[in-house]
């Protein structure tokens, strides 16, 4: 019987040297002259383990990692191939306590399956969501929808229904369901761990989405430092035109759909979504007033959905188990699963989808395993570069929209950083400043000026003069940002430095500078 | 024989033409004309505005707006250091600092040789392997002192 053995062409893995383990393998495979092939499959999530090679065995998948090149000899020599024992060895993967841990709807197959594969997909529960969809009008799709409680999610967390029924609704020749993955924020990669990892859910959210709201052509907006997701994604979308998901007959049914993926410039504000739909129009990524809603008049001035990419990935689940098997889990207004993207200076680093509702402080420190470095944690930041920085004092906050909004903070995208002991909060705050003005669009004044004047009085602070009255400065601008931007760049940024500065004060006095003695 | 600037200008719209009939075509023309030339000649630019019907100005400041966008050639190899948060929560200010010593040059600089770009990135979506970067198309994760010491050497070869 073919052996198969799975290597992940996912680019965390990548960037750890899953190629040259994939190379050294079929070399191994070839000179042993084993019946064997190579899957190359999306990441489990768990990058302190990549690359992880994976291989199947009549009692299930045996996982070893982190592998390199120079491991696989031994490791086939310590029969791997049939899930032999090595130092490496992890056992059964599915056992694995950071996966048995998980809540998997979302990111169901990613790792699993063969990526590019739509009879893998089929075989996992792929399309079912799809099939049910067609059986429905349209005003039952978004009813589904509505019902499930899936909110953005991107980091607005409008109710995805409430966007759809808007769309649904509206009258136009052309109807559009755009796709942002613009996925910008540091800590973030769930976005490009689906795209890498199980493209055809996106394709078939984003069907289900134009058959729902009556939209026959879709644009996934994804960016420039994502070349492999972009290869991925365009593999997946030639595979599901052949396949029939995608074209003039979407499985056989009379709707028209089909997808077409554009590549973003290197503007963080692109994940805005008006910015976005300006970029894709071809013009600037320059943010629109508010209204129109795009749901009214979006790409073009046609109705469009604009929903991430993590948002249209999780409606095939909802479509195919129904809303109320969705709906079930979470806690408050935040129902469902949330992919966590756990990163920056942490022991465990990596995607972990649960329900909403467990701490941060189980996130940070159960599942995450600590710092890295092996020192304390001081700050994690949530929600990207516009999200706050959570102490240790606050670890008690449950992962819902709600509660971290009533902690000062957002959830934003869903990722994590860490910071240990070492990090100076000061330094933080004006980072933060910097790349807003690094990023703002120059729309409006607060964003465009504020950011710079930020960073300066942030400057002035650590050179220590007049820190206090700096602060009032800071905060005063802090607010005018917070109120008076168009959009969430200029409107956020407030938030990391506001944080850093309530949490942390004592980062923002610097010690007074020692007087040489006479 | 045909000069230099008329090679150009018979490629870009080579590209133009193939590109104007889609939806929001600007972008797509100006990323297809930096893959074949490596960076976008500022004489396409008006054969960009005349194929689509929008004003130089207007292609001017769509080009100017991205990041991404040269009007000179980069080195032989692009460096892009993440410098976003989670790279920094894991050293990655240290590290580059370090590159620019190495290669003795700064943010979007090129070594005088010829050999390297090095670009600041903000998010490669590596965060769980901070830090990260790109070497041309390659992705790098948990770069250390010693690698980067390797690349700068690499690069130039």
């Amino acid at each position: 019987m073919t052996i198969t053995f799975y290597v992940p062409r996912d680019s965390g893995a990548l960037a750890l040297g899953a190629e040259k383990v994939a190379r050294s393998l079929q070399a191994e495979i070839d000179t042993r002259n084993l019946d064997a092939r190579i899957v190359r499959n999306g990441s489990r999530g768990m990058y302190w383990l990549e690359p992880m090679v994976e291989v199947e065995t009549p009692s299930g998948r045996i996982a070893y990692g982190p592998v390199k090149g120079s491991d696989v000899a031994a490791l086939l020599d310590n029969g791997m191939a049939e899930g032999g024992v090595h130092p490496l060895w992890l056992g059964l993967i599915d056992h694995h306590p950071f996966l048995a841990k998980q809540t998997r709807l979302t990111f169901a197959r990613c790792g699993i399956t063969d990526p590019v594969s739509l009879e893998d997909y089929r075989a996992h529960d792929g399309l079912k969501g799809l099939e049910n969809a067609l059986k429905l009008t349209p005003a039952e799709i978004v009813a589904q929808v509505t019902e499930s409680g899936l909110r953005g999610r991107g980091g607005a967390g409008f109710p995805t229904g409430i966007k759809w029924k808007t769309v649904l609704e509206t009258t136009g020749s052309q109807k559009y369901i755009v796709c942002n993955a613009d996925e910008g924020d540091s800590g973030t990669f769930a976005d490009r761990m689906i795209m890498e990892g199980d493209p055809f859910v996106l394709i078939e959210g984003m069907a289900i989405a134009g058959i729902a709201v009556g939209a026959t052509k879709g644009y996934i907006y994804t960016r420039s430092e994502y070349p492999h997701a972009i290869a991925v994604m365009n593999e997946a979308l030639e595979i599901a035109r052949e396949g029939g998901v995608l074209g003039p007959s979407v499985l056989g049914s009379s709707h028209v759909f089909d997808i077409e993926v554009r590549v973003g410039a290197g503007a963080y504000v692109c994940g805005e979504e008006t910015a976005l739909l300006e970029s894709l129009e071809g013009r600037r990524g320059i943010v629109r007033a508010k209204p129109p809603l795009p749901a009214h008049k979006g790409l073009f001035g046609k109705p469009t959905v604009i929903n991430n990419v993590i948002s249209l990935a999780s409606v095939p689940v909802i479509l195919d188990k129904g809303a109320p098997f969705y709906k079930d889990f979470g806690m408050g207004r935040s129902r469902g699963t949330i992919p966590l993207q756990i990163a920056g200076n942490v022991k465990h680093g990596g995607l972990f989808e649960a329900a909403f509702g467990l701490t941060l402080g189980e996130i940070v420190d159960d599942i995450g395993g600590g710092t890295a470095t092996g020192r304390p944690v001081k700050a994690v930041q949530v929600g990207g570069p516009l999200g706050a920085y959570f102490p240790r004092e606050l670890f008690d906050t449950p992962f819902d929209y709600e509660a971290f909004a009533a902690k000062d903070g957002l959830i934003g995208h869903a990722g994590l950083v860490v910071f240990d002991d070492s990090v100076d909060m000061l330094k933080q705050a004006r980072f933060a400043m910097e790349f807003c003005a690094i990023e703002s669009c120059g729309k409006c004044t607060p964003c465009r000026i504020g950011s710079t004047r930020g960073v300066e009085v942030v400057d002035r602070i650590s050179a220590n003069i007049e820190p206090e009255k700096q602060i009032e400065v800071l905060t005063d601008l802090c607010n005018t940002m917070k109120f008076g931007s168009l959009c969430a760049l200029g409107g956020f940024t407030p938030y990391p430095v506001m944080s850093a500065l309530t949490h942390f004060p004592e980062d923002f006095r610097p010690a007074p500078i020692a007087v040489a003695a006479e | 024989m045909q000069s230099a600037s008329t090679d150009i200008a018979s490629r870009a719209i080579g590209i133009i033409d193939q590109l104007k009939g889609k939806e929001g075509p600007l972008l797509p023309i100006l990323h297809e004309l930096q893959d074949e030339f490596g960076y976008v000649p500022p004489e396409t630019l008006p054969l960009i505005a005349q194929a689509l019907n929008i004003s130089r100005a207007e292609v001017h400041g769509v080009f100017t707006f991205y990041h991404d966008y040269r009007d000179h050639p980069a080195g032989r190899h692009v460096l892009k250091l993440c410098r976003a948060e989670a790279c920094q929560s894991m050293g990655g200010d240290a590290l580059a600092d370090r590159a620019r010593q190495l290669l003795g040059i700064d943010w979007h600089g090129t070594t005088a040789d010829g050999a390297v770009t090095l670009e600041p990135v903000y998010c490669l979506g590596l965060c769980a392997c901070a830090p990260a970067a790109m070497l041309d198309d390659e992705v790098i994760g948990r770069l250390d002192a010693e690698q980067l010491e390797e690349i700068a050497a690499e690069v130039r070869l």
